[in-house]
């Protein structure tokens, strides 16, 4: 045997006991401190400017005004509202990833009642009828995925997915067929003169109403999953179908309701985005937050409250670095490159709640 | 003067602050001997065993093979030094025949020549009295075939230290001969041999010496010649425990539930239970003996609703009544909406009776949180059922929220028996209910049993040790290959009579 074989590994990994909060809390602190040195040694490679400008800009970029304050609250909601919409999903286990095209169906079908209804019936009305239609379309485009994962277990993030596609295509299709100049391939602002159909503003306030919307949403979310049968039943499935089975939960029942669910919500926040921010509807209504949404979610370890937390941070970060780009001329791959770092730290820190790593001992002591 | 295999010295490895699974643990292994490590369960064996196979690291202490201390970083250095280790959970490719399992992830110069590696796993086979074809595919091996074949796949590989996790759990009484014949062989060609179990007859018929663990610490070892059945137990559980099961004599009993001509498919339309007939009399428990996979699970899970019959029927008797329901084709909602108290232990705690991330309190929630109008959940009563059964019984637990699966394995069975005993159950099946448990949480469950049969519940204790299933039970029905084999008396009858009935079938189907 030779003395190469008799060595102990430079460290080994072992788990620890979870640490606590305060420990957790400053574990993930530090993460954030490091996050923004390494990009700011980054920033100073690449762009020779000095990292201190650079952050004081993207503050700027995020909450330098009233107005952009305001502008980063709308996002965060609408991130938010998302977020809150997959979790049931989520929690089941049922990887929904169509909460794109959940929303986009939803915001289509706000947009056509807009369309063809407004002005012809009193504003309430249409209204309530922007709301069901964006439930429904939302919730039918839940239900298809999750019915064909009950019935033949398909497998849903691929289901989910494509019906993204045919949602993209539809809106495609009828803007262009309803395109104002024909032709020109937009719908333009529905309803600009008469404002028909648009969220009205509180006092100066184009976003209070939509705010407090998702707020209360996000609430009762929160108490759904977590205080309701509904929400237990949710949990036992996402946790073990067979116990599920065995204690005499419909699983298939539950796969189906929850995904109504799911989809309807973001059926709302569809209409949250065409009624009461863009008052238009194109390919790009969502954005990506539907997958964004994900990230949110799942940082937040599925729980509503957390997520509005994840939510503003991921907003501040896409705002603040929207905003280096712009101040001091750099392409936007720059700006996600700071975005990624910091993410990168904060996702990677919860490594180091849950393990410790044991490095090899200078001399050899029996352990207490 | 026997060689040294393997000598550990001062061992120690924790999981987070709380779970020391090994403390300063020190023990020789011989070269031509077989060393048995007995322990409670929980008290460190299979750790201690991953350690050597290179599954875990120590977080101190020294490993020395042959005389030289070294570092075994993976179960590929494990080999390195001529290690092998049987777990208890065969690690195979089902689709693969015997001898593809054995050469898969070897490096071999000259590719995989399945021939020879068919030839040279011949050769183990007749040295050591192995029955195996190579070619056969491994889900077409019993469980005692799959043992074997992960036996000569660590041959194969050139172990001469061979460590076995339980291996006798999964087998019966004429197996586990078969395979301690075997590993007689092994020590007579010198090879080290570590076998971990909890059967103290296995223990003094095989081994030669006896290490043995309470609770992560070595309390030492002894020479098996020497010792005896009352002294091991002692130096197991720290104290004197009486080995006996009270047995009542059963009180009025008359039929709770009739089982007749029950048959049953899996999912691949196999027969699973072929014309299973029996009644289940209130006051009394009735075990059911067999070789693991014989039909046990798929009989309770049809009783309880959770998979379909293709034809034949159950019946319950109402107790107070004498009114007949028919449980066919409904299921376990349908069953405890119509009034009937059905409680049902099942095999996989985790991930059937429990929900392994809720605590305790959750989980009780599962039988109960549909009661009540609304759509919210009320705790009030599961928490004090929780606090309850974790007073009554003893459970271990930091408090009744942590995540039932950071349990040990005794607890959580006493948090699953515990809620299924609550809802005062007419008829209770228990699968396997004390697998894996320590004697001091087995008899905790044996006692949980006979009270529920003094209180006149129809008890079905499906069991795997025969000197419990004798001890406890008052009729016992044998099961083999999915069909009843024979009922006898649990007073009269004898292990080999039972252990003959077991292998029944599959030596008809055999032929």
């Amino acid at each position: 045997m030779n003395n190469k074989t008799h060595k102990e590994p430079l460290f080994h990994i072992s788990r620890k006991d979870t640490p606590v909060w305060w420990k957790r809390f400053g574990i993930r602190i530090i993460a954030v401190i490091l996050a923004l040195i390494v990009s700011g040694i980054i920033t100073l490679l690449l762009t020779k400017l000095n990292p201190i400008d650079v952050y004081l800009t993207m503050i700027d970029g995020a909450v330098g005004t009233t107005r952009r304050i305001w502008a980063l609250i709308q996002k965060t909601a609408m991130l938010l509202i998302i977020a809150v919409a997959i979790t049931p999903a989520f929690r089941m286990r049922f990887w929904n990833i169509g909460a794109e095209g959940q929303v986009l169906i939803g915001g289509f079908a706000t947009a056509v009642v807009m369309l063809k209804l407004g002005g012809k019936v009193p504003t309430p009305v249409l209204f309530i009828m922007m709301i069901v239609a964006a439930i429904l379309a939302g919730a039918v485009w839940g239900f298809i995925p999750a019915f064909f994962k009950a019935k033949s277990n398909t497998n849903e993030t691929l289901f989910t997915l494509m019906m993204n596609y045919v949602a993209i295509q539809l809106i495609g299709y009828f803007v262009l067929e309803w395109s104002v100049p024909k032709g020109s391939g937009q719908i333009g602002i529905i309803n600009q003169k008469t404002q028909e159909g648009w969220i009205p503003s509180i006092g100066h306030n184009a976003y209070l109403i939509n705010v407090i919307i998702v707020a209360v949403i996000t609430i009762l979310v929160a108490i759904y999953l977590n205080k309701t049968k509904h929400g237990y039943e949710i949990s036992v499935v996402g946790e073990s179908q067979n116990t599920a089975r065995y204690i005499g939960i419909d699983v298939k029942k539950v796969i189906i309701r929850t995904m109504i669910l799911s989809g309807a919500i973001c059926g709302i926040a569809g209409f949250l985005l065409v009624s009461g921010q863009d008052h238009t509807i194109t390919k790009d209504t969502a954005g990506g937050n539907g997958f964004t949404a994900i990230m949110v979610s799942w940082l937040a370890k599925f729980d509503p409250l957390w997520m509005v937390l994840t939510a503003f941070i991921i907003c501040f970060l896409q705002k603040g670095a929207g905003e280096i780009a712009t101040m001091f001329n750099l392409n936007l791959s720059f700006a996600d490159i700071i975005t990624g770092i910091i993410i990168f730290f904060i996702v990677g820190c919860e490594f180091f709640i849950n393990y410790k790593i044991v490095f090899r001992k200078s001399e050899k002591e029996v352990a207490a | 003067m026997p060689t040294p295999a393997i000598e550990l010295k001062n061992i120690t490895k924790a999981f987070g602050s709380k779970v020391v699974a090994n403390k300063n643990v020190c023990l020789t292994v011989n070269y031509g001997e077989i060393l048995a490590i007995l322990g409670e369960n929980g008290s460190g064996k299979t750790t201690l065993l991953n350690m050597i196979s290179g599954i875990y690291y120590p977080d101190s202490g020294e490993i020395l093979v042959n005389g030289t201390p070294v570092s075994i970083k993976s179960p590929k250095d494990a080999f390195e030094y001529k290690i092998g280790m049987i777990h208890q959970h065969f690690k195979l490719v089902d689709v693969f025949t015997a001898t593809e399992n054995i050469i898969l992830g070897l490096k071999d110069t000259d590719g995989y020549d399945i021939k020879k590696a068919a030839q040279r796993i011949k050769e183990i086979s007749e040295q050591y009295g192995f029955d195996i074809d190579p070619n056969k595919k491994i889900y077409e091996m019993s469980v005692s075939e799959k043992q074997t074949v992960e036996i000569i796949k660590v041959l194969y590989r050139g172990a001469d230290i061979l460590m076995l996790d339980e291996p006798t759990a999964v087998l019966t009484p004429q197996e586990t001969r078969k395979l301690f014949a075997i590993l007689k062989r092994m020590k007579e060609d010198g090879k080290a041999v570590v076998i971990i179990t909890h059967k103290l007859h296995e223990v003094l018929e095989i081994s030669d010496k006896v290490a043995v663990l309470r609770k992560g610490e070595y309390i030492g070892t002894v020479i098996t010649d020497e010792t005896s059945e009352s002294e091991l137990t002692e130096m197991m559980v720290g104290q004197k425990v009486v080995l006996n099961i009270d047995r009542t004599d059963p009180v009025n009993p008359e039929p709770r539930l009739i089982v007749a001509h029950l048959n049953c498919m899996n999912i691949e339309g196999l027969k699973v239970l072929d014309n299973v007939t029996f009644t289940a009399n209130s006051g009394e428990i009735l075990g059911i003996a067999g070789i693991a996979g014989s039909g046990q699970r798929e009989l309770l899970e049809t009783i309880a609703g959770l998979q379909p019959m293709v034809t034949g029927g159950v019946q319950y008797i109402v107790p107070e009544t004498g009114e007949i329901e028919f449980l066919r084709d409904k299921t376990p909602m349908q069953i405890r909406e119509l009034g009937i108290r059905l409680s049902f232990v099942p095999e996989d705690r985790l991930g059937m009776g429990l929900v392994a991330t809720m605590g305790t309190t959750d989980n009780m929630l599962l039988r109960s949180y549909k009661k009540g109008r609304g759509l919210f959940l009320s705790k009030k009563e599961p928490k004090e059922l929780a606090e309850k059964i974790i007073e009554e019984l003893q459970v271990v637990t930091p408090n009744i929220n942590t995540p039932v699966r950071r349990l040990s394995g005794g607890n959580v069975q006493k948090v699953l028996v515990g809620r299924e005993i609550a809802a005062a159950p007419k008829v209770l099946m228990a699968a396997y209910p004390v697998r894996g448990l320590d004697i001091n949480s087995s008899y905790t469950i044996y006692n949980l049993l006979n009270r529920q049969k003094e209180q006149g519940v129809a008890v079905i204790f499906v069991g795997e040790d025969l000197d419990v299933l004798l001890g406890l039970c008052d009729r016992i029905l044998v099961i083999g290959s999915g069909t009843v084999t024979g009922i006898v008396d649990a007073r009269t009858a004898s292990k080999e009579e039972i252990g003959l009935l077991m292998t029944k079938e599959v030596r008809r189907n055999e032929q």
